[in-house]
């Protein structure tokens, strides 16, 4: 049977109206599902800045420590290394820390560190995220002449100086990372907040 | 009648069982000058059986959680009563996946099986191999050694290549701030259940819209065009019994050699189970040399042929989107490598060599040397250069070549 008293606009419009609801409750329904797959709150707390002593690390000296699970290095600088830093400018990508992910603002300076003898940073080369080798020796034989020291990739062969600055022509785009951080006492760091700010850290 | 018969009769009734068997089996026309390449296909569905089935055995055993997963391989391999043929047969069934549906992709491409009418036959197949790469990738997590979680590693940075979401986007893919066991477990999830799903549905589908158009072959030649006063094409034979007693007999040969992999072979020389993943994950500790398995190493040389990351990621991922654009990008007259020109055949040739040239690109060390002092890294950008140049310059192809005929009806070569 054909019927010709069937109003098509009103047909249209109930289509359109449900159609409009199904889709917010598509979006609704999908929230949890989407949602679950963020940082839980255990990894949230795991996550959580750590506050170490550096009092010990004498210059010139190394240590990891773990956060989020990434290997951030602290390394104490000899006045050489510091002038060292100033040699080689020319041979890097951003030795001016203009890409602002990298670092904080307050790491934004020509040592990329709050004082400058003590360098903090997330020990993963910004390439495909390797764990960098410490080469803190002046070894040209082994990096060519304009080598101070500094980080070497072995997986792509990327090279950082010693404020993590990545060098011009290898495969790493942008330096190392520096963590948020900031000072307890003069010999104490707490890494992954930089105490201004309270979200930094759980974010 | 006979009880049998009965039975039959009493479902067809409700279910339409002999009608679907006549349909894709009996009544199914395929051309009947199949050859060697079409074995690959059965091939795959083959391994796919093997891959359930040991899938779902090893699930009994493993335990998804970073303190546990790694164990639990042990476990599996060395107190589990045939664990360790139950876990070979499944690692070495990944790159038998991979293996005969490269060759199945080559016949495509020899005989035009993506041209018109078969294009979403193509197409649907693309995402089949789409989601074999992410199968494979996912799965390649869960024994938790450590080529497992830097691989994982370097995939995720690559992703961060993506401008502003990057960082975010792969936040909430691991559910960490790092590769943790709250990835694994997603990750087991993603590679058990979900993917497998959308996987045998895009396989139905495959052969739905290879059975709607009918099979291509070697010739290229549409056997739908000659039919007899039945309707059926002249050129054609029933799928079953024709075929499936053919395919029985490729598949025990495949499987003799298959396990004869699996029981003498099963770490592939190190290709199939690499060396550093014996070795329990250490995210604060890199291997000295990181690759992917071989089968994804032609786009992981891409990828590092080119010096920018960002445009690597893009490079990488249209080498993977070209493919899907085969149907449109082949404007040749004629489907078969048989019948159309020395430059097409050329053209062909040199892509599958750059294609295996950069599967070895990929294990190697960028700056170690391949002949004449050509460094890797060099022969991979040469080669990525050809990969590109071959789509785009297939268009073009047609009005410099002269085709031959296809013939009227198939010709079957003894």
């Amino acid at each position: 049977m054909i019927r010709d008293d069937i109003d098509h606009e009103r047909r249209k419009l109930f289509i359109g109206l449900t159609g409009a609801v199904g889709a917010v409750g598509a979006v609704g329904a999908a929230v949890p599902f989407v949602g679950s797959w963020m940082p839980s709150a255990k990894a949230r707390a795991a996550g959580a800045p750590v506050t170490v002593d550096v009092g010990k690390l004498m210059p010139g000296q190394k240590m990891v420590v773990e956060w989020r699970g990434k290997p951030v290095w602290v390394i104490r600088r000899t006045p050489d290394m510091l002038n060292d830093l100033t040699k080689i400018v020319d041979e890097l990508r951003d030795p001016n820390s203009e890409v602002e992910t990298q670092q904080p603002k307050y790491a934004a300076n020509k040592t990329r560190a709050i004082k400058e003898e003590l360098l903090v940073l997330v020990g993963l080369c910004t390439h495909l995220g390797c764990s960098p080798l410490f080469k803190p020796e002046v070894d040209t034989a082994e990096f060519g002449k304009n080598w101070f020291g500094g980080f070497y990739c072995p997986c792509h062969g990327s090279k950082f100086d010693l404020a993590g600055r990545v060098y011009k022509g290898v495969p790493a785009p942008t330096n190392l990372e520096v963590p948020p951080y900031f000072y307890v006492t003069d010999e104490v760091i707490t890494i992954g907040d930089d105490g201004s700010s309270t979200e930094e850290g759980v974010a | 009648m006979t009880v049998s018969a009965n039975v039959l009769a009493w479902v067809d009734k409700r279910f339409p069982a002999s009608k679907m068997f006549k349909e894709h089996m009996s009544e199914y026309y395929a051309p009947k000058n199949f050859n060697f390449w079409y074995f690959f296909g059965v091939f795959a569905l083959v391994v796919l059986v093997n891959q359930l089935l040991t899938g779902i055995w090893l699930t009994m055993f493993y335990e998804p959680s970073a303190d546990g997963a790694f164990d639990a391989v042990q476990y599996i391999m060395y107190d589990v009563s045939y664990g360790d043929i139950l876990r070979y047969l499944h690692s070495t069934g990944a790159s038998a996946f991979f293996l005969v549906v490269y060759l199945h992709m080559f016949r495509g491409l020899l005989y035009g099986s993506y041209k018109a009418p078969r294009e979403l036959v193509w197409i649907i197949g693309m995402f089949i191999y789409l989601i074999l790469m992410a199968e494979a990738f996912f799965g390649y997590l869960l024994p938790w050694g450590q080529m497992s979680y830097w691989g994982a590693q370097v995939i995720f940075n690559l992703a961060s290549a993506i401008p502003v979401y990057g960082a975010d986007l792969i936040e909430w893919i691991r559910g960490d701030y790092l590769i943790s066991g709250a990835t694994l477990n997603r990750y087991f999830a993603v590679h058990v259940v979900a993917l497998p799903i959308i996987l045998l549905g895009l396989i139905v589908a495959h052969i739905i819209a290879l059975h709607e158009v009918g099979s291509n072959n070697p010739d290229g030649v549409d056997i739908k065009e000659k039919k007899d006063e039945n309707g059926i094409p002249l050129d054609g034979i029933p799928f079953h019994p024709y075929y499936t007693v053919h395919d029985l007999q490729g598949i025990v040969v495949f499987l003799f050699v298959f396990l004869a992999v699996v029981f003498f072979f099963p770490d592939g020389g190190g290709y199939f189970l690499e060396k550093p993943n014996f070795e329990p994950a250490n995210g604060l500790k890199t291997p000295d040399h990181i690759a992917p398995v071989w089968y994804f190493t032609p786009f992981y040389a891409i990828l590092r042929s080119v010096p920018d990351k960002l445009l690597g990621v893009i490079a990488m991922g249209a080498a993977i989107a070209f493919l899907f654009l085969l149907p449109w990008l082949d404007r040749s007259p004629v489907r078969s490598m048989r019948y159309k020109g020395l430059i097409s055949r050329i053209a062909l040739g040199i892509f599958v060599i750059c294609f295996v040239l950069l599967g070895v690109c990929g294990v190697k060390p960028p700056d170690g040397d391949f002949i004449f002092g050509l460094s890797w890294k060099v022969t991979g950008q040469i080669c990525t250069a050809f990969y590109f140049l071959w789509f785009i310059t297939m268009p073009f192809i047609p009005m410099f070549e002269k085709t031959k005929t296809p013939p009227e009806r198939l010709k079957v070569t003894h």
